[in-house]
């Protein structure tokens, strides 16, 4: 008989290796399906993981990455903070949406004043509009115990409305012969997020991220409050008689979060995007909840699994257009990574038995 | 002795890494019979236990019971053949009620309504009075053991394992327990009593077998045999009872002025007008019945629950307003009860359990950074000055055992040199030498002119080290006492009587 076993301790080697052997495990059986759907299962794995890093167009690719990562990683470090206290922040893509939103508007309200201090009040004011938008939830939640998971993710959908609502109304470009959608904000350079290095896709919402990624560990590793944050998630009761106020941490954990999600769609719409349309956002409010956990809620993890994300997606997108796979099929394989990491992840805490079980 | 025997072992023996757990271990149990099962912590107590219910396959011996060959295979195969257990750690749902736990220990259970019947019949008939409907969360320590003991009992086993069953118990309710224990050894159910309350183990146990190190150093009959002889037989060597040095009172540091708490939970219990003060040098034991507002009022003095003003005084000055960490700035101290997940948090190092209260004191964090190299050294220091068994600081603290862990807990607090400590249930589920240490510690406070509150449910101990006592009943304080010269009736009236039975007979 097979039986699991908890461990006395949680295995460090296996909270590594478990990232790594889902990834294993996820090109086997990603290999399979793409067999089963008549699909060269090597050429298949290969176009997704190796083509955007080394192939022939890998130049085009590359920067790809950072710009597809930047914003899941930024966002998921936000929520792993949350998440490890266990505050369940799952509105990040319309805290995303709403950041996108309050910088698009600041900018575009000094159209076409050229200056400096413009792209630096956008960047307040995505922060900002992400952090309302996120400390709703939080309120609720701290003044009558709502459920933030709830309500969170229904201010996706209010939110999603009213971006519509903004892209066919206030922030309508006036010369867009009526087409729905903001004016191109890569036509604005003050209110530009232009790249930093040309070609390399490296813009400031990169740099956010980066500077997120050290900050989050900084935080967690030697300050008050990141300690505050890991012993809520491990032990409520030990926090709270350690002196912890459970209140500011949802305050401050959910705001963080929807901070750095409003930074994220700021950066998004005055870069790569552009501009504010009805189908600005793709997602990765969503995405970045994977990412967060594929990252095993550690911000180097995080970065890490931004990354292989990232690839999946754009591997996928080449997949597709080369190799003529499903795009449902390229889900299921991004399914995949998700569903074997928790299957992986178990071995962190239990060791699997064969015969009968013994208990020390 | 003639009646043949219900369950013998014989030479078992098991061994794990490093450690030989039980060396060549032989004991008989008749029918009927009451076994006590005394050792120390890591005698090897637990793991005989759990070879009898089928966790741990010893590595060679034989286990017979009627006559017959017994290898359970699993705790099933051992509840099949009768043994039930009540484990010192309980394994309830929070979020459950009573019948519903019940339900979920049961190879068959029967309808939520039927069982509810047969848990009221089964509580009342042997005295142990326990609502089915209640939800887990919401009991005290001493109500769930109830639970797990009905669960048992609902299995009409033939042998009943009890670990450590009183500690957390009134006398009150440790008679009305001993009763519930007659009455099944008079019907012919054997019990193997685990236990180091060596008084406890003399009133109620036939005979007793002794463990040191997982070997058998010897049998004896309690009801012939002292306490000290006991206790020194388990320890292998004489043992120190707490003393004290100095008798000088100081100043009153802590002054509870009509403390008035509302109840956190909904079945929790409020605290009503408390009104008492303690001076330097000085213990005030607290006893009770678990459940009569023992956990409000620590959380009410650590800072877990702020008070209205007024009602709290240190040195003189407000602190009802004041949260865990300035209070512990101050010095004003505390231990809860739960040790896994309140007092310490069970995943995490003793390093970072030793962060959790002690950063502000021993200086661990400045302006909002924390230096893990000092905290680990002070844990190193708490485990070294507390003889807590562990390999190192590295360790998570659900990896200690019960005792260790405790000797941590409290070492980590009395370390910080407080002027005040209140410590909730100290000793519970410790063995005999640790609680002695862990007193004496407390007692070492108070004579360097702390002033320290014992809340506990162990009256021996509150008789032992307090210089006054007082009972919490239905969150009120009874006028504080003189603990020399208290009779048991007297501390009995004091807790509200017998309490706990009352709603037994309903």
């Amino acid at each position: 008989m097979i039986r699991l076993e908890k461990r006395p301790q949680a295995s460090q080697t296996f909270s590594w290796a478990a990232p790594v052997l889902a990834v294993l495990a996820t090109m086997v059986f990603g290999g399979l399906l793409f067999a089963a759907l008549g699909k060269d299962p090597l050429a298949s794995i290969e176009t997704i993981f190796w083509q955007p890093l080394f192939g022939d167009f890998a130049f085009y690719y590359r920067p790809q990455l950072l710009i597809k990562g930047a914003p899941l990683v930024l966002i998921a470090i936000g929520l792993s903070l949350g998440f490890k206290a266990g505050i369940w922040n799952i509105g990040a893509e319309g805290q995303y949406i709403m950041g996108a939103i309050f910088g698009a508007a600041t900018g575009l309200a000094f159209y076409p004043t050229e200056s400096f201090l413009i792209f630096p009040l956008m960047i307040l004011a995505g922060a900002l509009g992400g952090w309302i938008w996120a400390m709703i939830p939080a309120l609720l939640k701290v003044k009558f115990g709502t459920n933030e998971i709830l309500v969170s993710l229904m201010l996706v959908y209010v939110a999603e409305q009213f971006l519509a609502s903004m892209a066919l109304g206030l922030l309508k470009n006036p010369e867009g012969f009526g087409f729905p959608g903001s004016r191109n904000l890569q036509q604005y350079g003050s209110a530009h997020n232009a790249e930093l290095i040309t070609g390399s896709g490296m813009h400031w919402g990169v740099v956010a991220a980066l500077i997120a990624v050290i900050f989050a560990y900084m935080l967690l590793a030697r300050h008050r409050l990141g300690f505050a944050i890991r012993v809520t998630g491990e032990a409520p009761r030990a926090a709270k008689f350690s002196g912890v106020n459970p209140t500011r941490l949802v305050l401050f954990c959910m705001g963080m979060s929807g901070l750095l999600a409003g930074l994220a769609g700021m950066f998004e719409v005055a870069g790569p995007s552009g501009q504010i349309t009805i189908d600005f956002n793709v997602g990765y409010g969503f995405t970045a909840i994977i990412v967060a956990f594929l990252g095993r809620l550690h911000p180097i993890g995080i970065l890490l699994a931004g990354g292989l994300m990232a690839l999946t997606y754009i591997g996928g997108d080449i997949a597709q257009s080369q190799l003529g796979l499903p795009a449902a099929a390229i889900q299921v394989f991004q399914g995949m990574l998700l569903f074997f990491l928790l299957a992986f992840d178990l071995f962190t805490n239990y060791r699997l038995r064969l015969g009968r079980a013994e208990a020390a | 002795m003639t009646t043949p025997p219900l369950l013998t072992l014989s030479g078992l023996t098991k061994a794990y890494p490093g450690v030989v757990a039980n060396d060549d271990v032989s004991l008989t149990i008749t029918p009927g019979e009451v076994h006590a099962l005394l050792g120390e912590n890591g005698a090897g107590k637990s793991t005989l236990v759990k070879m009898i219910y089928g966790l741990v396959k010893p590595d060679s011996g034989t286990m017979q019971m009627h006559g017959a060959a017994f290898h359970p295979n699993e705790p099933r195969a051992a509840r099949a053949a009768g043994v039930g257990m009540v484990f010192q750690h309980f394994s309830l749902f929070d979020a459950l009620s009573v019948a519903e736990n019940i339900a979920l220990g049961m190879e068959d259970a029967p309808k939520l309504g039927t069982l509810s019947k047969q848990i009221r019949d089964v509580s009342e008939a042997y005295g142990l009075p326990l609502s089915p409907d209640r939800i887990v969360g919401d009991l005290s320590a001493g109500e769930r053991q109830r639970v797990e003991i009905i669960r048992c009992l609902l299995q009409d086993p033939k042998l009943l394992v009890m670990d450590e069953p009183t500690s957390v118990l009134t006398p009150q309710e440790v008679e009305i327990l001993f009763k519930t224990l007659r009455k099944l050894s008079a019907e012919g159910t054997a019990i193997l009593y685990i236990s180091h309350k060596l008084e406890e183990i003399r009133s109620l146990c036939d005979s007793a077998t002794i463990l040191r190190l997982g070997k058998v150093v010897g049998h004896c009959t309690p009801s012939e045999t002292s306490a000290r002889d006991m206790a020194e037989m388990m320890v292998g060597s004489m043992l120190k009872t707490p003393l004290r040095t100095g008798k000088t009172q100081g100043d009153v540091l802590l002054d509870l002025q009509g403390l008035n708490a509302k109840s956190p939970s909904a079945f929790g219990m409020p605290l009503r007008d408390i009104s008492v003060q303690v001076r330097a040098g000085e213990v005030l034991g607290i006893g009770g019945v678990a459940g009569n507002g023992q956990d409000e009022l620590l959380a009410a003095l650590s800072g877990e629950n702020l008070s209205d003003p007024g009602m709290i005084l240190f040195k003189g000055s407000d602190i009802g307003q004041l949260g865990p960490i300035a209070r512990r700035s101050l010095g004003v101290l505390a231990a809860p009860e739960e040790r896994l997940g309140h007092a310490a948090a069970p995943d995490m190092t003793l390093t970072e359990n030793a962060m959790l209260t002690g950063a502000v004191r021993e200086k661990l964090e400045r302006r909002g950074m924390l230096n893990w190299p000092a905290a680990t050294r002070f844990a190193e220091r708490i485990i070294r000055k507390f003889d807590v068994r562990t390999p190192g600081p590295g360790n998570a603290a659900r990896s200690l055992s019960g005792g260790n862990l405790q000797k941590f807990v409290i070492g980590r607090e009395v370390m910080q040199r407080p002027e005040v400590l209140v410590v909730n249930q100290p000793t519970w589920g410790v063995d005999a030498s640790a609680a002695a240490s862990i007193r004496q510690a407390l007692l070492d406070l108070a004579d360097n002119g702390a002033a320290v509150i014992v809340i506990s449910q162990d009256l021996d101990e509150l008789m032992e080290i307090s210089d006054r006592f007082a009972a919490l009943n239905e969150g009120r304080l009874s006028e504080p006492r003189p603990a020399q010269g208290l009779s048991v009736d007297e501390i009995g009236l004091m807790m509200g009587g017998a309490h706990g039975m009352e709603v037994a007979h309903v």
